[in-house]
């Protein structure tokens, strides 16, 4: 298997991402410049977090029409696995792979900080390994990951099952001190109808080693490492 | 283009004296051109020039085994081993960050970010070190002093998105630094910029354009008329003209530094670049005639060539402008098209403009016109060196003594909380929430302990650094005020595991003009030759900002430390935090009835006044026992004794031991029942800022070892409680004194800076 | 010929940083202020070649499919001949 992460100008966890898949997952991984028109051979591909573009116009707002997105769109139209984080989740939504919007923090300021997510589905490419109600320590660090969708798409995010995370506090209650930046319903990440492209607005590869206090993101690396194993055996 | 005469109002205005007008024709064997006279000035100014503390600063020591690269280049270097270096180097922008504090701070940071990836090393931490006026009005305040008021708060949520804004943007995590408050930053804010870099000792770049023939590169943003004189009114005190001054503010764009870091790295390792420098202070002046002077050569450009992004830009314009995310790279002849090539890739601007030269001057053209032609040595070595007069303020030597003022338990417990909320000791989260402290994933200590920590990917070591300042210690007696200051950042480091290596300072002074300044200035390097020789912690850079004084009112003294230790093993990374109830609280170390120039005299003498002669003296110093138990301390931590270890310093033990129990990420507060015996009065014991203390808690069946360790170096250590409880218990000779719950204790520490920037950063925000 | 862009967020989208000017006016002591929404503003200068039609459409396709984002946002254009 092989893992694929996007650079745009202004991508800043690139090389964070990579670390995780590499020397914590273990696996093969392999940056894919944003001017590519195909993402080679790789069996996932990973939106990482920055400023894409200075995030200048919109937040991921013209990462969509780097040439490398028509790939990734194709990609994800086969069923590839795609996961966008933070400002690649900003950027799947832009590109109108996953529905709705990121806009302004609540309280219009940048927050960096560890977060509690509640797993909300554990039928996900990377969810598959956690538990319903699983409560994940995380970190933040964005100044625009304020969920917004119009309601008929919330229910449809709700009726499919496909709101993935939410902030909580520590015991997996969704209370509103525990959302960072006023997402609706305390939304932190979702995936799209096929249930193979997700996006997230905290950093799991942040969380990945417990050297840096928190390992709890790393399970949505192994659990996305171990459905393409399956989906190999398969094969 | 014909140049505009020099007339005695243009030198006037370009802040150069008559004598240095005089002293320019004479190095120049002529009149100079208009052109000329603007670089003259620039690189002349006290920014640019050190002319006013050149003779002080040779005093410093900047050798040592560690020292791979000492002030003089872009950034300082140190060894941390196994082949791999850490450049490093602190910067101020202060006055651009009053006049504008958003941008004025985001521009800083851009430029200490460029000055450690031109050494070829990529940024992985920066800290920055923040001084404002205060925040909070007293009760009864007149209109004049609630407008003060509002300006500071409206200058540091300003400064604190400018700060965030580009580091966040950048990639570079903000990990820690100071914000510290004083009346003298009302109208001086000092907003000092810290990044370190890692780097390969064998791919270290300088800024030097050797080779003959070679062709000079101009990369980076295009050339706009930003910032033309920034470098001379960096240099002027302030009066409300120069609100007039915002057009010469710099604009910073970190989306193009980004890209402009990723090219660099990436052009240096294909091999092609021979020399870099960024286009800081004096912009394209500086690095032109800099790269030249360090390999004594010359360098020809023509600004014809250099992209421009406005129109009719004169040859002075371009030569001044300081407009930011800019490079000046000397490629190997006949390699340019890879190294444009490779910023083409990056979608930036990169243009040969000229060449070096071996005739030993920075010769412009324009076109077929030569409108500049100078000596190199002219701008570098013969600018002017002033051994400005020296006098002792006359407040020094009438400082009052400062004794207990409590009469009561219940006030010796207000003044405790008082403490607590003091805007210097009170929690800076509201700040450190703002910035990306975790992109890069090396962070390991999150702001908030002693020190930063990084870990170095590569290797088992990692790193520490910290940022620190005391400008009442440095007010009140500044040749010990830096000594305290360089000990307590040598302190800061060895509780959380490193030993320091060496250090950048950013000396923030007002006018040198005065006499009673440059002496603080002088004793002030002084003191730092002392300490560094002590501590074995060289210099390696850092910069003087003189001027910080407005309506002829100017700031403490305010040297900035900037303090970097390497860890050996990971594993010994400590934290302040108490880690288990029923382990043993030691004190390492003797407190002293220091209660002079404290936290403690600020907060009880008078609130207004922070004049230091009401506030008394700074502690005295013994480097010798501070070297002692901070090397007791390493000892102890590296033997894996302690569960925690906290340096004690503003606002004393009390405050120390409160900080020790509140909570932190994945750790709920943990209390603590504390009795402090000896001679001294209680406020004395509870709060005097004696320096070569440390608080480690321990269990118990370490104790022997660590008294060991501590009779080895001949230092005293006592066990003065334990950890433990919902409370914060302190007595002082059998009397308990303070006895709440830490909860309460840290939620009144918590909510000072929200509560008085909440407001203000809406505005600031809605401003963006 | 020159195109004046102006995108808001749509009227049901919560506008925090609206609700923070409003706040803040009132406080200096503005009165009268029933409601403030912010948003973007881009001035676009065209090719003298083009049609007026042409820029015209040219211009309202690009603020439609580029400076705004439909699910938060709406536009508006003006073209200065």
């Amino acid at each position: 298997m092989k893992f694929g992460v996007v650079v745009f100008p202004g991508s800043n966890c690139d090389h964070d991402t990579y670390h995780v898949i590499s020397k914590v997952i273990g696996q093969p991984v392999e940056f894919i410049w944003h001017r590519q028109t195909s993402v080679n051979d790789c069996d996932a591909v990973l939106l990482p977090g920055g400023f894409s573009y200075g995030d200048y116009l919109r937040t991921g707002a013209i990462a969509r029409f780097s040439p490398v997105m028509s790939a990734v769109k194709e990609f994800a139209a086969n069923g590839g696995k795609v996961m966008g984080i933070c400002n690649g989740f900003q950027i799947l939504c832009e590109a109108g792979l996953l529905p709705g919007a990121l806009m302004r923090n609540a309280n219009l300021k940048f927050v960096c900080q560890h977060i509690n997510m509640r797993v909300e589905t554990t039928d996900t490419p990377f969810t598959a390994l956690c538990q319903k109600g699983q409560v994940l320590s995380v970190p933040i660090a964005h100044g625009d990951g304020n969920y917004f969708c119009d309601t008929a798409t919330l229910e449809e995010l709700k009726g499919d099952n496909r709101i993935v995370f939410r902030y909580s506090n520590a015991n997996g209650a969704l209370t509103e001190g525990a959302n960072p930046n006023g997402s609706l319903e305390n939304i932190a990440g979702i995936v799209n109808r096929e249930r193979n492209v997700m996006g997230l607005m905290p950093h799991p590869e942040r969380a990945s080693e417990e050297l840096l206090g928190s390992n709890d993101g790393r399970i949505i690396f192994s659990s996305l490492a171990a459905t393409l194993a399956d989906l190999a055996k398969a094969s | 283009m014909s140049e505009p005469a020099i007339t005695p109002d243009s030198i006037r205005s370009h802040g150069l004296s008559d004598e240095e007008y005089q002293r320019i024709i004479e190095l120049l064997g002529r009149q100079p051109t208009f052109t000329e006279l603007g670089i003259f000035s620039v690189m002349w100014s006290e920014h640019c020039s050190y002319k006013s503390s050149r003779v002080h600063l040779k005093r410093l020591p900047t050798t040592g085994e560690c020292v791979l690269q000492g002030p003089g280049e872009n950034a300082g270097i140190v060894d941390i081993g196994g082949g791999m270096a850490a450049a490093f180097k602190i910067e101020s922008h202060n006055h651009p960050s009053f006049i504008e504090p958003y941008q004025g701070a985001a521009t800083g940071v851009g430029g200490i970010l460029r000055d450690i990836f031109t050494m070829g090393a990529r940024p992985v931490a920066a800290m920055n070190s923040l001084h404002f006026g205060l925040l909070a009005a007293t009760p009864n305040a007149a209109p004049e002093e609630r407008a003060t008021i509002a300006r500071n708060r409206s200058i540091m949520s300003g400064v604190v998105k400018g700060v965030g804004d580009y580091g966040n943007s950048f990639g570079v995590p903000t990990i820690g630094g100071e914000v510290r408050f004083a009346d003298c930053y009302s109208r001086n804010p000092l907003v000092n910029a810290f990044t370190l870099g890692i780097v390969r000792h064998n791919e270290i770049f300088y800024g030097k354009a050797t080779g003959v023939g070679n062709p000079v590169i101009y990369v980076g943003a295009k050339t706009g008329r930003d910032g033309i004189h920034g470098a001379t009114m960096a240099s002027e005190e302030f009066d409300d003209a120069s609100q007039a001054k915002r057009p010469t503010v710099q604009v910073g764009d970190p989306f193009l530094e980004k890209l402009l870091l990723e090219a660099c790295l990436e052009a240096m390792r294909d091999g092609a670049i021979v020399g870099i420098q960024d286009m800081g202070a004096a912009g394209l002046t500086s690095s032109a005639c800099e790269m030249g002077a360090r390999a004594g050569n010359g360098i020809e450009i023509d600004v014809d060539l250099v992209p421009q992004r406005e129109t009719g830009m004169t040859a002075y314009e371009m030569m001044l402008s300081e407009s930011q995310e800019r490079m000046l790279i000397v490629a190997a002849k006949g390699r340019e098209r890879e190294v444009i090539e490779v910023f083409k890739k990056w979608e930036l601007d990169a243009v040969v403009i000229g060449r070096v030269t071996d005739d030993q001057r920075l010769r412009v053209k324009q076109g077929n016109q030569i409108v500049a032609d100078i000596p190199n040595e002219a701008l570098t070595e013969a600018a002017p060196k002033y051994n400005r007069p020296l006098k002792k303020p006359d407040f020094i030597g009438e400082i009052a003594s400062i004794e207990q003022v409590e009469k009561s338990v219940a006030e010796l417990d207000a003044t405790f909380m008082r403490l607590l909320a003091a805007p210097n000791i009170a929690s800076k989260e509201w700040v450190y929430r703002q910035y990306d402290h975790m992109v890069r994933t090396n962070t390991i200590v999150l702001p908030g302990s002693d020190a930063a920590v990084i870990r170095v990917k590569e290797k088992r070591r990692a790193l520490a650094m910290t940022l620190d300042s005391n400008a009442r210690y440095c007010e009140a007696d500044p040749r010990v005020g830096v000594q305290l200051v360089i000990a307590e950042a040598c302190r800061n480091l060895i509780v959380g595991g490193a030993r320091p290596l060496a250090l950048t300072n950013c000396l923030n002074f007002a006018s040198p003009e005065r006499p009673e300044v440059m002496w603080q200035f002088s004793e002030t390097i002084d003191g730092m030759k002392e300490a560094c020789e002590v501590f074995n912690t060289p210099v390696t850079g850092g910069n003087v900002s003189f001027y910080n004084e407005t309506e002829g009112r100017g700031i403490h003294p305010t040297p900035v430390i900037g303090m970097v230790g390497v860890v050996a093993d990971a594993k010994h990374i400590t934290t302040q935090w108490f880690k288990s109830a029923n382990c043993a609280i030691v004190l390492l170390g003797k407190t002293a009835n220091d209660l002079g120039a404290s936290e403690y005299a600020l907060a009880t003498q008078s609130t207004t006044n922070d004049q230091p002669n009401r506030l008394g003296n700074a502690p005295p110093l013994d480097l010798q026992l501070e070297k002692r138990v901070q090397e007791a301390c390493l000892q102890i931590i590296q033997a894996g004794l302690v569960e925690s270890a906290h340096d004690c310093s503003d606002g004393g033990l009390a405050v120390a031991l409160a900080e020790c129990a509140f909570s932190s990420y994945k750790r709920e507060a943990i209390g603590c029942e504390v009795n402090l015996e000896g001679e001294l009065s209680q406020a004395a014991l509870l709060f005097a800022e004696t320096p070569a203390r440390i608080i480690v808690s321990a269990a118990k069946e370490n104790l022997e070892k660590i008294f060991e360790i501590a009779r080895e170096q001949n230092i005293a250590a006592t066990v003065i409680g334990r950890t433990g409880g919902e409370n914060i218990k302190i007595a002082v000779k059998g009397e308990v004194i303070i006895n709440r719950p830490t909860t309460e204790v840290e939620s009144a520490w918590r909510k000072v800076l929200p509560q008085s920037l909440e407001e203000a950063s809406m505005i600031a925000a809605e401003q963006r | 010929m020159k195109a004046k862009i102006y995108v808001t967020l749509k009227p049901s989208v919560l506008d925090p940083q609206g609700k923070a000017i409003h706040h803040a006016v009132e406080t200096i002591g503005y009165t009268g202020i029933a409601d403030v929404r912010q948003g973007k503003f881009f001035e676009v200068t065209l090719d003298e070649s083009l049609t007026v039609e042409a820029a015209r459409a040219h211009i309202e396709r690009m603020a439609q499919d580029v400076l705004t984002n439909p699910v938060i946002e709406d536009c508006r254009v003006e073209l200065e001949t």
